[in-house]
């Protein structure tokens, strides 16, 4: 490849928000349940049935607008989107295109490239589609409305990233900052975080924006990455063959890792725009948005500064601790529970990494319960476990959520520091291993070390190191004097 | 100013509204819409360049519902009415993306 | 029998309270009177005499109890198509909706049952509202009862002929561009389009949202302002609703126009205007001259402009709404279809009539790239102008009157062959759907062919009762005028009477249909009805082509 290409990337997210009701009525959204079983006559498109707007919506939508330094329209109204498709029972999506509630904001993210700041250009309310399951036993689909009606934000970038890297550090953030207001889960496999990345190339050095492309259905961080990698190089090689970008929607499948055009004569892509006549606007008063900054919980930097003054955690510690508004809320819970910061921070960060690494999850899938660590760690400081133990209790927690008390006692992994039973086991092992005492003897201090881990390999590490230690010690000085 | 519509703007019109018109339902529809857009383009006589446009006769706003699940499980209701139905979900012809 | 269909809605009511009439009696009447002329007018789209009855005798028996103490308690009323009404199918007289029976009530309508009304049955209409004459229904025109080889205005033509030849006592209808008012004036009845936001929109299968507002038919202007008290209510279900203190309507039935000013828009009486129309309506601002009303001419302006506005604003709107009819979820299916898409343009394009389809082929035109702020913008902002034009009017009166239609009602077939023309019919009317204002149309004579004028009374919006107060001082000076062949019709009525009335005083052996109130289904309310061979009418599904449903 002779020439040096730019990659320019603007993401459009859609985030379901965390409310309990649909945003134009009352039906739960709840995840599961019978097909159309939270369905009524506003989500399913009868006629003569008329939506009204769930305030909760507009409160979480402000929230996450305020914490991505947007600037609010503060006179703000819904629009229709006129497309026919059997997921969309209105056949029109209410959304909001002329006067979107946020506009104009930014987040700060960090790759190995250093900091920099991604424009956010809109977010905007809007409904979101039921789901459509193919029917393979009939060769036909089945429309379930369940999701129809739940509420949304979509939040649009500037094209602002230039790698794959930025995206996920941009994700993250947005990730971050939503789960901290509590505004969604944000969980890219169910569904409830989604991101369209629109991807165009240009010749390094070039000011002009080439032509993009949107790509669609990409479920997790990693599609994201493997998309942007095909994506980008699709274009490059039409470039340099000397074709023609097609501005398109593209599918993403992640098995093949490769795209493929969604186009059909049939979509005409003119979504006639116009205001829904049956929702009045809503006015945001200057009340309201300081009303949504003051109930804004803690979010990351403060959270991380907090940690660093309260707990005397280094930064690296609080900062990793606090990425995930989940992993943070189990530290401190669990630190309420046991009052030990440096001791819970060391479990999370060490064996709860290490087991998520190995897992390929992420923090937030972490299920186990503040309790049960606090436990863990209160048997460990009782000396009721060593430390070799606890870690092995641990991975059971981690999978399983057990109860460690129960869990010790059941499997009998209690310390030993019955000095009679291991003076036993001790001398059993020196008189099968007669040349440990011989070498002690001649002053070769390694000797010790020897005796001490086979006495704890033989007592399953359920012994107490420190009186293994003072035992094998005492045991051998007397045979030295003898 | 007298409207001329196309019939290639006739079929683009069929695929948005999702209506599919006879040769001749097209020709008499394309005829009447000239009439009326040239009917409609009478509006063009008026100054409405200090006038902001009005979607809201009177000036309501922020009606809200508080969030808070009022719907049971209503979806017998709302299939009963289903030209073809199975499993509890509605039938339509196979769709893919 | 005779005697009760001619009452008022409101007479009626005060002799049910006193037990002079049943109301399974005045029910059975207007039953009576719909199997003599219902074959020649066709008001009706659906009736089910079984469930008429059956909910007849509950009423009564409430009424007995004191339960229902309201003006209206008894009094049998019919409700236009586009009303969705638990249990009984709502077709918007289109192939469309096919069997769809909606499991909700609007609002309006649960206004009126808590009042006691007894509902007879569904009203047939212009095709979703999209007409001037009943004749775009696909059940068949609806005719002038003043004179059948007329139509009755539209689209509320069903409900305004309903109440003109008496098959019912006071009607629903609906108002986008003058759909109460029109057929109104047609049918020789009183019709009032409220304020926008003043009844409940929920429950009414929208046609134009932001101009949609649901009305009274009556005989007169008080049944029409005791009938609008009723329906009228703040609505959490609409967002557009509004709340208002002032329900209190029939408070201004009072014959005193002492001091109002009347201004009459020299824009409605030019030309275009029939020339016996002009004559009957300056006299009725006669009337209210002499009674004491300060009467005089002005200059409304912008007139000519409220229709191209109107239609572009409602045919958008329109063509978003009616985008929900595709065959999924209710309503008519295509027999045959290669796919999705063709699914959906084959059930739309049989389903939907001429003109709905040429109001959504607008709609979605003005909307479409490119040409939004050429065609919307511009009606959006022209409805701007015409709001302002209203304000200031009413600045300097309280009360506009005008002709409701430029002509009476055209013969059938005469209108459908040219629109634009038809359109034009709505000049008077539809700027006050525009600017959401009250209008009201009220009977003030007949031209040379024996069919009534109607004259309007329009409100400053909020203000019911000034056109209220207007319109009940004219008609004060004049009797209400029965149709001839309403009269001939209660004649032969009669006889088929008596037997309508037993039925609603059935006896617990041959007792009435318990099965449709115990189920709640429409469907099976018919099938136990044709079991028992009972004289069940349920046009819309025989009309549809339907009669599985008789068979079954």
């Amino acid at each position: 490849m002779s020439k040096q290409y730019e990659t320019v990337i603007g993401l459009e997210v859609h985030v379901e928000l965390a409310t309990k009701t649909k945003i134009f009525c009352g039906c739960s959204t709840e995840f599961g349940g019978a097909p159309n079983s939270h369905t009524c006559p506003v989500c399913t498109g009868m006629p003569g049935a008329l939506p009204v707007l769930n305030r909760q919506v507009v409160e979480y939508a402000l929230a996450v607008g305020l914490a991505a330094n947007c600037s609010i329209n503060q006179y703000c109204k819904f629009d229709r989107k006129n497309y026919f498709y059997p997921d969309n029972p209105q056949n029109y999506q209410i959304s909001q295109l002329y006067l979107p509630i946020c506009h104009d904001g930014w987040v700060e993210i960090e790759t190995k490239a250093g900091k920099k700041r991604v424009g956010i250009h809109e977010i905007h309310m809007e409904e979101d589609a039921g789901k459509l399951i193919h029917d393979e036993w009939e060769d036909c689909s089945l429309v379930d409305y369940n999701r129809s009606g739940v509420p949304l934000i979509e939040i649009v970038s500037e094209p602002d990233m230039r790698s794959g890297d930025e995206v996920i550090a941009y994700l993250e953030k947005l990730r971050m900052i939503i789960q901290y207001l509590g505004a969604s889960d944000c969980k890219l496999q169910e569904g409830s975080m989604r991101a369209d990345v629109n991807l165009s190339v240009r010749e390094a050095g070039t000011r002009e924006l080439g032509t993009r492309t949107e790509m669609k259905n990409l479920n997790s961080f990693k599609a994201i990455a493997r998309a942007i990698e095909g994506e980008r190089n699709r274009q490059i090689e039409l470039l340099e063959d000397g074709k023609e970008i097609i501005q398109e929607t593209r599918r993403w499948d992640d098995n093949k890792e490769s795209s493929y055009a969604m186009r059909s004569k049939e979509d005409a892509q003119d979504y006639r725009y116009f205001p829904d006549p049956d929702l009045t606007p809503i006015i945001i008063s200057d009340e309201w948005i300081a009303r949504i900054k003051a109930q804004q919980p803690e979010l990351q930097t403060e959270k991380m500064e907090r940690y660093q003054r309260e707990y005397q955690l280094p930064e690296y510690d609080a900062g990793i601790l606090t990425a995930s508004k989940h992993l943070a809320d189990l530290f401190e819970e669990t630190v309420k529970l046991c009052g030990k910061p440096k001791e819970v921070s060391n479990w999370l960060m060490t064996d709860a990494m290490r087991l998520l690494k190995e897992h390929e999850q992420e923090p937030q899938e972490l299920s186990f319960s503040p309790g049960n660590l606090a436990k863990l760690i209160g048997l460990l400081e009782e000396n009721v476990i060593n430390r070799t133990v606890a870690r092995s209790v641990f991975e059971m927690i981690f999978a399983e959520n057990v109860d460690p008390e129960q869990y010790v006692e059941e499997k009998g992994l209690k310390v030993v520091s019955d000095e009679g039973a291991l003076r036993k086991v001790i001398q059993e092992i020196l008189e099968k291993n007669p040349q440990s005492a011989a070498d002690y003897k001649a002053g070769k201090q390694k000797a010790m070390g020897f005796v001490v881990g086979q006495t704890m390999r033989a007592m399953k590490g359920k012994a107490d190191p420190a009186v293994v230690n003072q035992l094998v010690k005492e045991i051998l000085e007397e045979l030295i004097v003898n | 100013m007298a409207n001329t519509i196309s019939s290639e703007t006739m079929d683009y019109v069929g695929i948005l509204a999702k209506l599919e018109l006879s040769l001749e339902e097209k020709e008499a529809a394309r005829k009447d819409m000239e009439r009326m857009l040239d009917y409609i383009d009478q509006l063009n006589e008026l100054d409405t360049s200090q006038t902001e446009p009005l979607s809201h006769v009177f000036p309501v706003n922020n009606v809200f519902r508080e969030d808070v699940v009022t719907n049971g499980d209503e979806r017998e209701k709302i299939l009963k009415n289903a030209p073809e139905q199975k499993d509890g979900a509605f039938k339509v012809p196979k769709t893919v993306e | 029998m005779k005697r009760i269909l001619e009452l008022t809605a409101l007479e009626l009511g005060r002799r049910i309270k006193k037990k002079e009439i049943g109301v399974a009696e005045a029910a059975g009447a207007a039953l009576a009177q719909m199997r003599v002329l219902e074959p020649e007018l066709n008001c009706y789209v659906t009736v089910d005499e079984r469930m008429v009855l059956d909910q007849a005798q509950k009423v009564q028996q409430k009424i007995d109890k004191g339960e229902l103490t309201g003006p209206l308690a008894g009094v049998p009323a019919a409700i236009k198509d586009n009303l969705c009404v638990e249990g009984l199918p709502a077709t918007c007289s289109s192939r469309i909706l096919g069997k769809f029976v909606p499991s909700y009530t609007a609002e309006a309508v649960v206004r009126l049952l808590n009042g006691g009304a007894v509902i007879l049955g569904k009203t047939n209409m212009d095709e979703f509202a999209m007409g001037s004459t009943t004749e775009t229904s696909a059940f068949g025109a609806t005719r002038n009862p003043w004179n059948p080889d007329h139509v009755p205005g539209g689209s509320s033509g069903g409900s305004c002929g309903a109440v003109a030849a008496n098959e019912c006592f006071y009607a629903l209808g609906s108002d986008t561009g003058g759909s109460i008012r029109q057929p109104s004036s047609f049918c020789g009845v009183t019709g009032i389009k409220p304020t926008y936001g003043t009844v409940s929109r929920y429950g009414l299968i929208a046609y134009g949202s932001s101009l949609d507002q649901i009305g009274p038919v009556g005989k007169n202007v008080e049944d029409c302002a005791a009938v609008l008290e009723m329906i009228s209510s703040y609505d959490s279900k609409d967002s557009t609703s509004i709340c208002r203190k002032d329900y209190d309507f029939t408070s201004a039935l009072v014959d005193d126009v002492r001091g109002m000013r009347i201004g009459i828009p020299k824009d409605y009486m030019g030309t275009g205007l029939d020339g016996q129309v002009k004559e009957a309506v300056l006299k009725a601002a006669e009337v209210l001259e002499k009674k004491g009303a300060i009467v005089e001419e002005f200059d409304l302006s912008l007139t000519e402009y409220g229709i191209p506005a109107y239609y572009v604003i409602a045919s958008a709107e329109a063509s978003s709404n009616l985008s929900r009819f595709d065959g999924v979820k209710y309503g008519f299916r295509a027999k045959e279809y290669e796919g999705l898409h063709n699914m959906y343009k084959k059930s739309r394009s049989e389903g939907f009539g001429a003109e709905v389809k040429r109001r959504i082929m607008l709609g979605s035109f003005v909307l479409s790239s490119g040409y939004y702020d050429a065609y919307y913008l511009k009606a959006l902002k022209t409805k701007a102008l015409i709001k302002q034009a209203f304000d200031q009017a009413f600045e300097r009166y309280d009360v506009i009157l005008g002709p409701t239609a430029p002509s009476t009602a055209p013969r059938l077939g005469q209108s459908l062959c040219d629109p634009l023309k038809m359109y034009l019919g709505d000049i008077y009317t539809v700027s006050v759907n525009l600017a959401g204002l009250p209008a009201m149309s009220v009977p003030c004579g007949q031209d040379s062919q024996g069919l009534p004028i109607g004259v309007q009374f329009i409100g400053n919006c909020f203000h019911e009762k000034d056109i209220i107060r207007a319109g009940y001082a004219y008609e004060c000076s004049r009797s209400y005028e029965t149709p001839e062949l309403a009269v001939r019709g209660a004649e032969q009525a009669e006889i088929i009477y008596d037997e309508i009335v037993q039925q609603g005083h059935l006896t617990e052996e041959n007792g009435p249909a318990k099965e449709p109130k115990e189920t709640g289904s429409m469907k099976e309310a018919v099938y136990a009805a044709a079991k028992r061979g009972a004289g069940i009418r349920l046009a819309a599904f025989e009309k549809a082509g339907e009669q599985e449903v008789r068979h079954e």
